[in-house]
This record gives structure tokens, C-alpha cells and sequence, in this order.
């Protein structure tokens, strides 16, 4: 009994879910209180996991554990997932998806994500995986009347369950040839190459990768995010990825920590491929969602290079980079809310056309978001980037940081040609802008942080220092 | 402890784009503000920088004024400081910032206060460049430029902007990065990224060949040298005349600071190794981009090819690794940064008048605008390296610093003066000389006052310097004297150690 203590945080979410559900149902038109409830239960959830003690505690027969890199990453987790509410509020309400449900399912999905975070053994990693991308499959279709909403769900579906299962049959080679589901066991059998549990590797990164949308197994990404509904994609874009890399980071380096040399050429081409498709696969499109796609899953490449050289150091550069690609997209999907004309939102690049002769503010911090995405200095981009080069660099992988650098040189291609059309085209009719106050600080909160972010570097250095998985 | 003198120099301007920046009201009183705001910083900034010149202690070679604080923690400093070499750089971009703003505010037509904002942040990253004494701070300045300079090209630029904008960003952003790998790699070697402690820190000779070419990538882009100066006549005619004179004047300036700072004071060994590439390099440049030179159609593209010949003057007196090469290239940049601005400038008093930068536009200027007729004979003078003018000076020490290595380098190079000579007086004569080319011309109207400020203190600049440079070698010779003592010794010792 003593052990349910450390669990509080999602007993609280889950028992905060059913009611706010039952509420949902009895309470006629109730989408605000539901709404506002969801928040509080989010913000309250957060301090119910800051308050827990600092030491690793490890608990249900070691197969949950509560250390410094979880309650960091369950942090940010929700913290992300209020902004992402407050900003796409306008943007629900005028796209008729102001359902109960709505709120109400992302949390689920937060729950799995937060299980997934803290997960020690292959079970309860499993059912948080399964808690998660179940609703976020209905998230992707939520607008069901719309034909891409629900294409984007299907697709996303399928193409998920069967990573999913391959993630399931790698878990059970993983299990048949080491004995065991808990991490740390895993870890003490697998010392040497076991070909069986080299397979069981394979197919777990396949997982993992396709939950991270890194290339190969990215296809669905600009599907989904252009289909499914702008609150949704921002949503996608943003929290599942946290869950994703802290599971990344947990499955690399505490199971499979010995046999390092038999995945780090796994990870180093699947980084390398996401940053070449990313920055290549994006300059031809038009619209901006699907552009964002592209954008993250060349960002999801540089953030899996940190992992590739199995170093501490590594590990923080990649969560620095995390933190970093966070807040860019927070701002940039803020300013894609803020695309609006005669009620309804535009998603094409070519709508922003000369945007700064109308809406110079909007104009400028979407100029410094899309900066610090290219990863020009002194911007926050420039420094998610640098860390992640400086543990590529420490361990010697020249190869990598050469082509990660490279890519960077075309990828700012496409992210100079969204400034030139804000910039430099000839300006359009204006948009009707949004001025939801939660919307509104999003942006400025994204944007400022970017911009002011060289003045004090440590913070982020010093909020991942004590992270120390190895 | 002291004033932060450097900061101050560094961070005024940016405090002038933040006041800028938040001007509000009707938009008359919002642009005359921000045009007395950035009025001001510039110029206190200016005589801000005359002050440390004169309180600078011209006796020692060591870096002075510096400031240090940490940054990111127990790894990178803030670290700031000047010496002989780096306070001239510093004093040619404080003087022409004002002139930049001044000359913005005469032709600039729209946006004004952003183009103020925008000149005013290139003129903090570029002070930031020449006093950063931390290779992290040194690139985040170095690369930080690209997003005043990629605005001001692509929105105030020309018709090709959009063009020229994405080919100086990609080619400078492409150039750079592989300077950041060098400098992770060196603080992975060295476990240090401070300058001051790095120049005393040998590194290991095996390591430095692919450095210097890291470095060698990103300075030549922004040099610029053949064959990667492409962009720079497309940058040069697109952008505005404050544009080309930033570009021109300093930031080209950035990279043969960056070769005598850093490819000379941390990578000896592959310094004197690579020596003969940068000599090809810079030879082809003056020949081949003089020649280009002189079939141009267009004033500003001229002068931009012209730019690219005397930049490569530079990198030969640079790589000479003699006294007078090295003050010569020097002083070259300096007199460089006020030539070029000037007839920068004087394209632009043509082009906001006529709207044309074509030489078939004009003729017989000198019956229409004798005052102009005059500055502009001054500054085609002084680029061709007449004596008398700064541009001599430079020239001349550096082709007598590279007789010393090499007589073929020599002779070739000099070609490049001759050329000079060629296609600056056939502009001039086309230009000023001859018939009245159009019956419009007629109505042009000489130099206004801001104009003829602006031009005449930087003749009197040139000619000043031409006569009398003597406060510029004072300024460096302690400095360089360092500098080529500790290169030929850090040489000895590797060397040595080679052998061994």
C-alpha cells in the first residue's frame, strides 16, 4: 500500500478522466466546463508530479519507476498539452469539434503518455503505448463529417497497429531469449549478441521510430497532420513526441545498454534518413501542415542523433533539443491558428503572402520561429542544435555531424522561403485575427523564449544535468 | 571593475533597435524618432569607439579591455577583447554604421523604422565579431548577420532580391557550418574555446589541416574568394545602397579577420601547408574578376567584381606571413571598407535620382553635377591604388610583403592593379565624361548637403590615410609583430615534433 503514494499523479488523471467524463454526460452542453476542468486537472497533475521526491523509486516489482528523467518529462508533457488547449481553443470552437469528448480523450492520451514515460518493464510499457495511440487514433478522425479527418485516422491506424505490432513480437523475442519483461533483468541478461534478441531489437526500434515519425517509418506523418484537424495536428506535433523520445531514451540505454554496438548503426541511419527526407521532402510543398510534417520529422532526426553516441551527454543534448523543438512548434502552430479568413482556416503557405504589411507583430515572431527552426544563431534553434553536435561530435562521429550540419543548409531553404513569401510578396487581404488570449500567449511565450534564449543558455543545461540514465 | 567599455560598444546599438523597436504613434513621428534614435546610438557609438581607440594602450600586444563572464556554465565564456588588429575593424564599423543610417534615411522609401532596426542589429553583430574573444560567441555573431542582411536584400533589394537574398544566406549559412564542426572539434581537442588561452595552445599538427579547411570553408564564402564569390555581385546589385555599403565595408572585412585571427593564430602548421592554394586562389580572383569587371553593364556589379580582385590582394598579403603583407592587408581593408562604401554611394546618388544603374544611362555627368564629378574621380582614384590615396598604401605593402615569397605571385598580382586602372577610369569616363547621354539627365541635381557630408568625410578619410597611415601601423605593428613571432615559433615546434 505503501507504493500507491508515488502512483498518485495518475491515479489522479485517471480518476479525474472518469469523472470529468460523467460530468460530460449528465451536464448538458457542457464543452467549457469540461473543457476548463480538463485544464485544472492538467495543471493540478502537475503539481502532483513535481511534488514527488527527487530520488529514483522504483515500484509494482520494479516495473514502474519514478526518477529525475521522468517526472522532467511528464512535466513538460503536460505542460505542453495545457498550451496546446488554450491555443487551439478558437480554432475548436469554429470547427465544430467543441465535443465532450475532445478534451476528454486527449487526456487519456496524456495518461498513456505519462505511463509510458515511467514504464521499468515491457507489460506496462506496452499498455501505455496502447492506452496513447488508441486515442489518439480517434483524435486524428475526430472530425468525422470531413472525409480527410477520417482518411488521416484510418490510415494512422493501420499504419499503427502494425508498427504496434511489430513492437509487441519484438517485446516477446526480447522476453523469450532474455526471460524477463523488466527492463533492468533485460539488461543484466543481455550481455552478449544474442542474434534472437538482436531481432527483438530491431523490431522494437521499428516501434519506436514509427511512433517518432522518423524515416523509414514516417509515411503516415504528413497524411495525418495534414488531414486531421489543426488543433489535432498541433497536438500530434507536439506532446506524443515527448512520450515517444523518453521511451526512445529509456529502451536504448537501460534494456538494450549492452549491446550498444548492434543498434547504434540502426539509429545513426534512421537520424541521418529523417534529416535528408526531412529537409528535402519539404521544400516542394504547399501546404503548411504537411510542410510542419516534414519539418519535425527532420527535427526528430537531430534529436535521435544525440542518442546515437551512447553518452550521458548525448542523452541531455537530445532532451535539450526536445525542450527546444517543443517551444518552436508551440509557436509555429500558434501562428498557423492565427491563419484565418472569413471564418474558416487557411493552411496554404502561399495565404501568407506579404502577411507583414498587415500583421507585423504575428509576422515578426512567426519570422523569428521560422529562424530558429532553420537553427540560425543567436536563436534558441541554434543552440538545440549546437548541443546535439557537441555529443555527436565528443564520440567522434564526424560522418553524422557533417551531414546533419548539411542538411540544416537545405532545410533552411524551405523555412527562408515562408519568410520571403511573408516578407517579401505582395500582401494579401488580412486575416481576421484571433485574439483568444490563451492563443495569444502561446505565441508570445514561443516566440520570446526563442528570441531571449541566448541570453542565459544554463538554464536548459542545468534543468538536465541531473539526468543521468547510464 | 571598469566600465565594460566593449559591451557597451557592442550592445548600444541593439539597445538603439530595442528603443526603435517600440516607437509608437502616427507613423510620421514614429519615423522621425526612430531616425534621431538611430542617429544617435550610432554616433555616441562612434565616439564611444574613438575613446577606446585613444584610451588603447598601443605598447603591448596583449588583448585589452577584457571582459569575461560565464555563459553557459564552466563551458563557454562570454568573453570579449581587443587588440591592435581588431580595434581598427572595430572603429571602421562604428564609422560606418552613421553613414549607413544617414544614407538609409536619404533613399530608403517604406519601413524605414525596420530598416533602421535592421542596420542597427547588423552593426552589433558585426562589433560582436571583431571583439569576441570565444570561438562559440565569435560564430554565433558571425552567423547571426545572416538575418538582418537576408531582410534588407530580400524586402528594401532590388527586382532579382528574393534571389540574391537565398543565395548570400546558403551560400554564407552553407560555408559556416562546417566552421562549427571545427570549433566543437577544437573544444573537444583542447577542452577550450577561449581564444586567448587556444593561441597559446598548440594543436597537434595531424588535427589542423582539416580545421583550417573548416575555417577556410566559411571565410572564403564570406571573403569572398574565387570560386565561391558568386554571390556577392548578386548580393551587391540587389540590395540597397546601405546594403552594399555594410556588405562591402565590413562584412567582407569579417572574414580576413577571421584568416589573420583565427586560420593564422590557431593552425600555423596547415597555414604555411596551405599557403600556395590561397595564393592560386586569390591570383585567379584578381585576374579573372578584373576582367570580369571590366565588361560589366552595371555600375554596382563593377564595383562588386572589384571588391572580390582587392579582397584577394588581401588574402595574398594575409598568407605572405611578412610584416608589411600582413600591416598591408590591414590597412587594404580598412581603405577598402571606405572606398568601396563611397562608391557604393555614389551609385546610389545616381540611382535614387535616375532609378538606373547602367552605365549606358549616363554620360557627361561633370556638366550636370561637377561636385559629384569630383568625389567619385577621388574614389575611382584611390581604387586603383593611386599614391596619395589610402588604396596605395595598401597595395603596395602587400605586393612588397609577397615579393619576399614569391616573384610569379608578384608580378601576376600586379596585373590586377593595371586592370584596376582599366575598368575604374573607363567607368569614370563613361559615366562622367562625354555627351549627355539623355535629355532627363539634365534635370539631375548635384549632391545634397547629407550627401556631400557624407562623401567628403570619407575623401578626406582616404586621402588622409594615404598620406599620412602612420596611425594605423602604429595601432597594429605591436600586434602583428606578435603575430608573426609566435606563428614562425609555434612552426619551430611542430616542426620539431614532426621530426621527431
Amino acid at each position: 500500500m505503501q507504493t500507491i503514494i508515488y502512483i498518485f499523479p495518475e491515479l489522479f488523471l485517471s480518476f479525474s478522466i472518469m469523472s470529468i467524463l460523467m460530468i460530460g454526460v449528465f451536464v448538458k452542453k457542457s464543452f467549457k466546463l469540461v473543457n476548463f476542468l480538463t485544464i485544472a486537472a492538467l495543471i493540478f497533475t502537475i503539481a502532483l508530479v513535481l511534488n514527488q521526491h527527487n530520488e529514483t523509486i522504483k515500484i509494482f516489482k520494479d516495473s514502474y519507476i519514478i526518477d529525475n528523467f521522468s517526472t522532467l518529462m511528464k512535466t513538460i508533457t503536460l505542460l505542453f498539452c495545457i498550451l496546446i488547449l488554450f491555443s487551439s481553443k478558437e480554432y475548436v470552437k469554429i470547427n465544430n469539434i467543441d465535443k465532450i469528448e475532445y478534451p476528454i480523450i486527449i487526456l487519456t492520451s496524456v495518461l498513456g503518455m505519462i505511463l509510458m514515460i515511467s514504464s521499468y518493464d515491457l507489460i506496462i510499457f506496452y499498455l501505455g503505448l496502447e492506452l496513447q495511440s488508441l486515442s489518439l487514433y480517434i483524435l486524428a478522425s475526430f472530425k468525422r463529417e470531413n472525409e480527410r479527418s477520417t482518411e488521416a485516422g484510418l490510415k494512422y491506424f493501420v499504419l499503427s497497429a502494425l508498427a504496434t505490432g511489430l513492437l509487441l513480437y519484438g517485446s516477446s523475442l526480447i522476453y523469450g531469449f532474455t526471460g524477463s519483461t523488466n527492463f533492468e533483468i533485460i539488461s543484466q541478461n543481455l550481455v552478449t549478441n544474442n542474434i534472437g534478441a538482436v531481432f527483438g531489437i530491431v523490431f522494437i526500434i521499428i516501434g519506436l521510430a514509427f511512433k517518432v515519425s522518423a524515416v523509414p517509418f514516417h509515411m503516415w506523418t504528413p497524411d495525418v497532420y495534414e488531414g486531421a484537424p489543426t488543433s489535432v495536428t498541433s497536438f500530434f506535433a507536439i506532446v506524443p513526441k515527448i512520450a515517444a523520445i523518453a521511451v526512445f531514451i529509456r529502451f536504448m540505454y537501460v534494456p538494450f545498454l549492452n549491446v550498444i554496438d548492434q543498434w547504434q548503426t540502426i539509429i545513426i541511419f534512421i537520424s541521418v534518413a529523417s534529416m535528408i527526407l526531412g529537409a528535402t521532402a519539404a521544400i516542394g510543398q504547399k501546404n503548411i501542415k504537411r510542410l510542419m510534417a516534414y519539418s519535425s520529422i527532420g527535427h526528430m532526426g537531430y534529436a535521435l542523433a544525440g542518442l546515437a553516441p551512447g553518452t550521458n551527454v548525448g542523452i541531455q543534448s537530445t532532451i535539450i533539443y526536445l525542450i527546444i523543438y517543443l517551444v518552436m512548434n508551440l509557436g509555429a502552430f500558434g501562428c498557423i491558428f492565427m491563419m484565418k479568413r472569413e471564418n474558416t482556416f487557411c493552411e496554404n503557405i502561399n495565404d501568407l503572402s506579404g502577411m507583414s504589411k498587415n500583421h507585423p507583430m504575428l509576422a515578426l515572431s512567426f519570422l523569428i520561429i521560422l529562424f530558429s527552426l532553420a537553427g540560425i544563431p543567436p536563436l534558441a534553434g541554434f543552440f538545440a542544435k549546437f548541443y546535439i553536435f557537441m555529443a555527436v561530435i565528443k564520440s567522434e562521429m564526424y560522418i553524422l555531424a557533417i551531414l546533419g550540419l548539411l542538411t540544416t543548409v537545405i532545410s533552411a531553404f524551405y523555412y527562408l522561403r515562408i519568410i520571403k513569401i511573408i516578407y517579401f510578396d505582395k500582401p494579401k487581404k488580412p486575416f481576421e485575427l484571433n485574439y483568444d488570449w490563451g492563443l495569444k500567449i502561446s505565441l508570445i511565450l514561443s516566440s520570446v523564449l526563442v528570441l531571449i534564449y541566448f541570453i542565459y543558455p544554463s538554464l536548459l543545461v542545468d534543468l538536465v544535468s541531473s539526468i543521468k540514465i547510464i | 571593475m571598469n566600465f565594460p567599455i566593449l559591451s557597451a560598444i557592442i550592445f548600444i546599438p541593439l539597445i538603439g533597435a530595442i528603443f526603435v523597436f517600440l516607437t509608437r504613434g502616427n507613423l510620421k513621428n514614429t519615423e522621425k524618432n526612430s531616425k534621431y534614435v538611430a542617429i544617435f546610438s550610432t554616433l555616441v557609438n562612434f565616439f564611444l569607439s574613438l575613446h577606446l581607440w585613444y584610451s588603447f594602450d598601443k605598447t603591448t600586444s596583449n588583448f585589452q579591455f577584457v571582459e569575461k563572464r560565464e555563459w553557459i556554465d564552466g563551458f563557454i565564456n562570454f568573453q570579449l577583447g581587443v587588440d591592435g588588429i581588431s580595434i581598427l575593424f572595430i572603429l571602421l564599423t562604428t564609422f560606418i554604421a552613421p553613414i549607413c543610417v544617414f544614407s538609409g534615411i536619404s533613399s530608403i522609401k517604406f519601413k524605414i523604422k525596420e530598416f533602421l532596426i535592421a542596420i542597427l542589429l547588423m552593426e552589433t553583430l558585426m562589433l560582436g565579431v571583431f571583439c569576441s574573444l570565444d570561438l562559440v560567441i565569435f560564430y554565433l555573431f558571425f552567423e547571426g548577420g545572416l538575418i538582418p542582411m537576408f531582410l534588407i536584400i530580400g524586402i528594401w533589394g532590388g527586382p532579382k532580391r528574393v534571389y540574391s537574398a537565398f543565395k548570400f544566406f546558403l551560400f554564407t549559412l552553407l560555408g559556416s557550418v562546417l566552421m562549427l564542426i571545427a570549433i566543437i572539434s577544437i573544444y573537444w581537442i583542447t577542452g577550450t574555446t577561449d581564444v586567448i588561452k587556444l593561441l597559446d595552445f598548440k594543436i597537434p599538427h595531424e588535427y589542423q589541416y582539416l580545421l583550417w579547411l573548416a575555417f577556410f570553408s566559411s571565410f572564403a564564402v564570406k571573403m569572398p574568394m574565387w570560386p565561391v564569390h558568386t554571390w556577392l555581385p548578386d548580393a551587391h546589385v540587389e540590395a540597397p545602397t546601405p546594403g552594399s555599403v555594410i556588405l562591402a565595408a565590413i562584412l567582407l572585412k569579417m572574414a580576413g579577420y577571421g584568416f589573420i585571427r583565427f586560420s593564422l593564430g590557431l593552425f600555423p602548421v596547415a597555414s604555411d601547408y596551405f599557403t600556395y592554394l590561397i595564393f592560386t586562389l586569390s591570383v585567379i580572383a584578381i585576374v579573372y574578376t578584373s576582367l570580369v569587371a571590366l565588361m560589366q553593364d552595371d555600375m554596382k556589379k563593377l564595383i562588386a567584381y572589384s571588391s572580390v580582385a582587392h579582397m584577394g590582394f588581401v588574402t595574398i598579403g594575409i598568407f605572405s606571413l611578412t610584416k608589411q603583407g600582413l600591416e598591408g592587408s590591414i590597412v587594404q581593408m580598412i581603405s577598402h571598407g571606405f572606398i568601396s562604401a563611397a562608391l557604393f554611394l555614389c551609385v546610389g546618388v545616381l540611382y535614387d535620382r535616375f532609378q538606373s544603374r547602367m552605365i549606358s544611362s549616363y554620360g557627361g555627368l561633370v556638366h550636370i553635377m561637377p561636385k559629384y564629378a569630383l568625389i567619385f574621380m577621388v574614389f575611382s582614384l584611390a581604387a586603383l591604388g593611386l599614391p596619395g590615396t589610402s588604396g596605395f598604401v595598401g597595395e603596395f605593402l602587400i605586393l612588397i610583403g609577397v615579393f619576399q615569397v614569391s616573384i610569379i605571385v608578384t608580378v601576376l598580382a600586379s596585373l590586377g592593379i593595371i586592370l584596376a586602372a582599366a575598368y575604374m577610369l573607363w567607368l569614370y569616363r563613361r559615366v562622367v565624361f562625354g555627351r549627355i547621354a539623355n535629355s532627363d539627365l539634365k534635370n539631375m541635381k548635384d549632391l545634397n548637403k547629407t550627401e556631400l557630408y557624407i562623401l567628403s568625410s570619407l575623401v578626406i578619410l582616404v586621402i588622409f590615410f594615404g598620406i599620412y597611415p602612420d596611425p594605423l601601423f602604429k595601432t597594429v605593428d605591436i600586434s602583428i609583430n606578435n603575430l608573426i613571432e609566435n606563428y614562425k615559433m609555434n612552426l619551430d615546434f611542430h616542426l620539431v615534433q614532426k621530426g621527431s
